[in-house]
């Protein structure tokens, strides 16, 4: 039978009364976790973000058309050469349309299903920006300006104007900030842009678009769809892109697989197109775990040492609770108690000490020229960081208080009385 | 009259640092209500047979009675039930815990056992204290009350779950001749007044002179 008010009551007074003993080892433990929260909501923060930059207004599906040659060269279909080792020089890629056939049906057709959040359309091609006699290679994208916001976060990348005034001006031109910069052109001013055939257009800059990317907001400028169809001289249906949003993103690749092979065009998935991220996530995520761990070892031998000491202090209390009728049992109990007593205190007011770093990190300034959308070191408040740092520290303090425990459980009092 | 305590053929061996016969086929009983006293010269094995028979020590040959049950063979936490319950311990140094109120080094023991409600044991645990006239150091802690306080905190504490039997391992081997007189009526009062057994371990030869019965040892044989 283990009472354990009592077993409670006894680890208690020992650990007030060795109180700066009890203080330091709790300390250990509290630094251990507050760190550990402090770390691994910064990092993931930090993830989170550099993958937002990329992964956040990357399709999840990316469907073109892509030029490359016939995978069926003719040779192969002809009889004669059915059983011989053919060897064709030059290949040379097959000549066919930009354009996506059919592109609206398609659209249409992917709204519909069910796991997709959204399908829209682009228009991609290359144009040059006309300054006086200066012309300057660029890409115009276009687009469904509002629809681009809701699926791909596109709103967050307008650092002047709003896809909504480029939805509703006619001709207007959201203009890459590199190119602004070039130009020295703002936002309500004009832009000659020419296209490949030597047409040119004049654009009102209705806003500044800045991704991060340096190289691509130097080139970079987008425009409403129609405005793409009529410089290119083309009808409705010419649609070169379509870009799918889905809710669960695990989904991307086999619907990317099922789109290729029902309408014969390309489709890459997002974890095709960005398997870098991935491995960096990881990475980052290993290293501050290795740096967590590590901390709250050093804090479980702290927690071990301490008990140590305590249980050769206490010999004459363990000896005579013993002798009063406290079985071992009881006697490692109350140690362990005391260790998880000090693992929790420790935990608690580590994940206290962990949520107020956070904070405090949360409200220092960060503004950089690549993220025009962050302002503060970005952090990730999630529960789970929470639970996991307090299960580490009572696992920890667990172990550490084991083995010393299980000493005290065996020490035998007769020896200790008989040794006075 | 009933019997509390019975040794039957005890003999215990030293293993280390040779093999050495220490206590050598041991026989007695005590009554209930009776007032023992083991003497013997240092060495003798008086205080390893009390370790055997307080349970504390159970590497032995031979049995060991508690009120007309066998104890040796069980488990070491039926044992610690057994001390806690049945065996009320005194020892030559106080061996308080020092941290804690007397009062609540008193409750302990009965604490432990669990059988009466916490307001009933500092009842008990007040009214062992009145006995012994230490009363008024209730709620002072351990480490500061003297050396004859002490003692008389710690037969307190052994008598909270009025127990079958007292021991002691020279309870009055650290007191000055006042203290220990004081202690040995105290001794003798519970032996009469609440016909409890008592088995105490000393050197003191005038203590021993005036309990019931004196167990001589030699060599670790009982001799008278």
């Amino acid at each position: 039978m283990v009472n354990w008010t009592i077993i409670l009551n006894i680890a208690k007074t020992h650990l007030l009364t060795k109180f700066k003993q009890t203080a330091i080892a709790a300390l250990g433990v509290t630094f251990g976790i507050g760190a550990y929260i402090t770390l691994v909501s910064f990092m993931t923060g930090l993830n989170a973000m550099l993958d937002d930059l990329i992964l956040n207004q990357t399709p999840h599906i990316h469907v073109y058309n892509e030029i490359e040659p016939s995978k069926e060269q003719p040779i192969e279909a002809y009889d004669a050469f059915k059983n011989s080792f053919n060897v064709v020089h030059s290949i040379k890629p097959k000549l066919s349309q930009k354009k996506i056939h059919n592109a609206l049906p398609i659209i249409h057709f992917l709204n519909k299903k069910e796991e997709v959040k959204g399908a829209i359309p682009q228009i991609k091609t290359q144009i040059f920006y006309i300054s006086g006699s200066i012309e300057i290679a660029g890409n115009i994208t276009g687009i469904q300006p509002v629809e681009e916001a809701r699926l791909f976060n596109f709103r967050d990348y307008i650092i002047e104007g709003s896809p909504e005034k480029l939805k509703n001006t006619d001709n207007g031109i959201l203009l890459g900030s590199g190119i602004a910069k070039k130009m020295s052109l703002t936002v309500g001013e004009r832009v000659q842009i020419s296209t490949i055939n030597g047409d040119v257009f004049p654009l009102r800059i209705v806003g500044i678009y800045q991704s991060g990317v340096a190289d691509l907001d130097a080139i970079q400028s987008f425009v409403n769809l129609k405005t793409v169809q009529r410089i290119l001289g083309e009808t409705e249906n010419y649609i070169t892109d379509i870009n799918v949003k889905l809710f669960d993103i695990d989904k991307a690749l086999p619907l990317s697989k099922k789109i290729e092979a029902q309408f014969n065009l390309t489709a890459i998935d997002i974890n095709t197109a960005n398997a870098q991220f991935e491995t960096g996530t990881t990475i980052r995520n290993l290293i501050t775990y290795a740096v967590s761990v590590t901390l709250l070892i050093v804090a479980g031998f702290g927690i071990y040492n301490i008990l140590n000491m305590l249980i050769y202090e206490k010999m004459n209390d363990i000896a005579i609770l013993k002798a009063i009728g406290f079985s071992g049992k009881d006697v490692q109990y109350i140690f362990m108690s005391q260790a998880m007593i000090i693992g929790i205190v420790g935990g608690v007011l580590g994940l206290l000490i962990g949520f107020i770093f956070t904070n405090i990190i949360s409200t220092i300034p960060f503004k950089t020229e690549a993220l025009p959308t962050v302002e503060t070191y970005p952090i990730n408040f999630n529960g789970w960081f929470y639970v996991i740092g307090i299960v580490f520290a009572m696992i920890s303090t667990f172990f550490a208080g084991y083995l010393p425990s299980q000493k005290a459980k065996k020490i035998d009092p007769v020896k200790i009385i008989r040794g006075q | 009259m009933k019997t509390v305590l019975e040794a039957k053929n005890i003999n215990k061996y030293f293993k280390k640092p040779v093999l050495f016969h220490v206590l050598k086929d041991i026989n007695f009983k005590i009554n209930e209500g009776e007032f023992v006293s083991i003497m013997g010269k240092s060495g003798c094995g008086k205080s390893t047979l009390l370790y055997i028979l307080s349970t504390m020590d159970s590497d032995y040959e031979g049995d060991l009675y508690l009120n007309n049950d066998l104890l040796t063979g069980d488990s070491r936490n039926k044992l610690s039930y057994v001390r806690n319950k049945h065996i009320g311990f005194v020892f030559q140094f106080h061996y308080l815990l020092s941290e804690f109120t007397v009062l609540e080094n008193v409750m302990l023991p009965a604490k432990k056992l669990g059988e009466k409600s916490v307001k009933q044991i500092e009842k008990d645990a007040l009214e062992k204290l009145r006995i012994l006239n230490i009363e008024h150091l209730a709620h002072k802690k351990a480490s500061q009350v003297s050396g004859g306080e002490k003692q008389r905190v710690a037969i307190a504490r052994a008598l909270i779950n009025n127990p079958s039997i007292i021991m002691g391992d020279e309870p009055t081997g650290n007191l000055d001749s006042h203290n220990a007189d004081n202690v040995f009526n105290i001794f003798k009062k519970l032996s009469v007044e609440e016909n409890l057994s008592l088995l105490i371990v000393t050197h003191d030869e005038d203590f021993a002179n005036r309990t019931d019965r004196i167990i001589t040892m030699e060599d670790g044989r009982i001799i008278s």
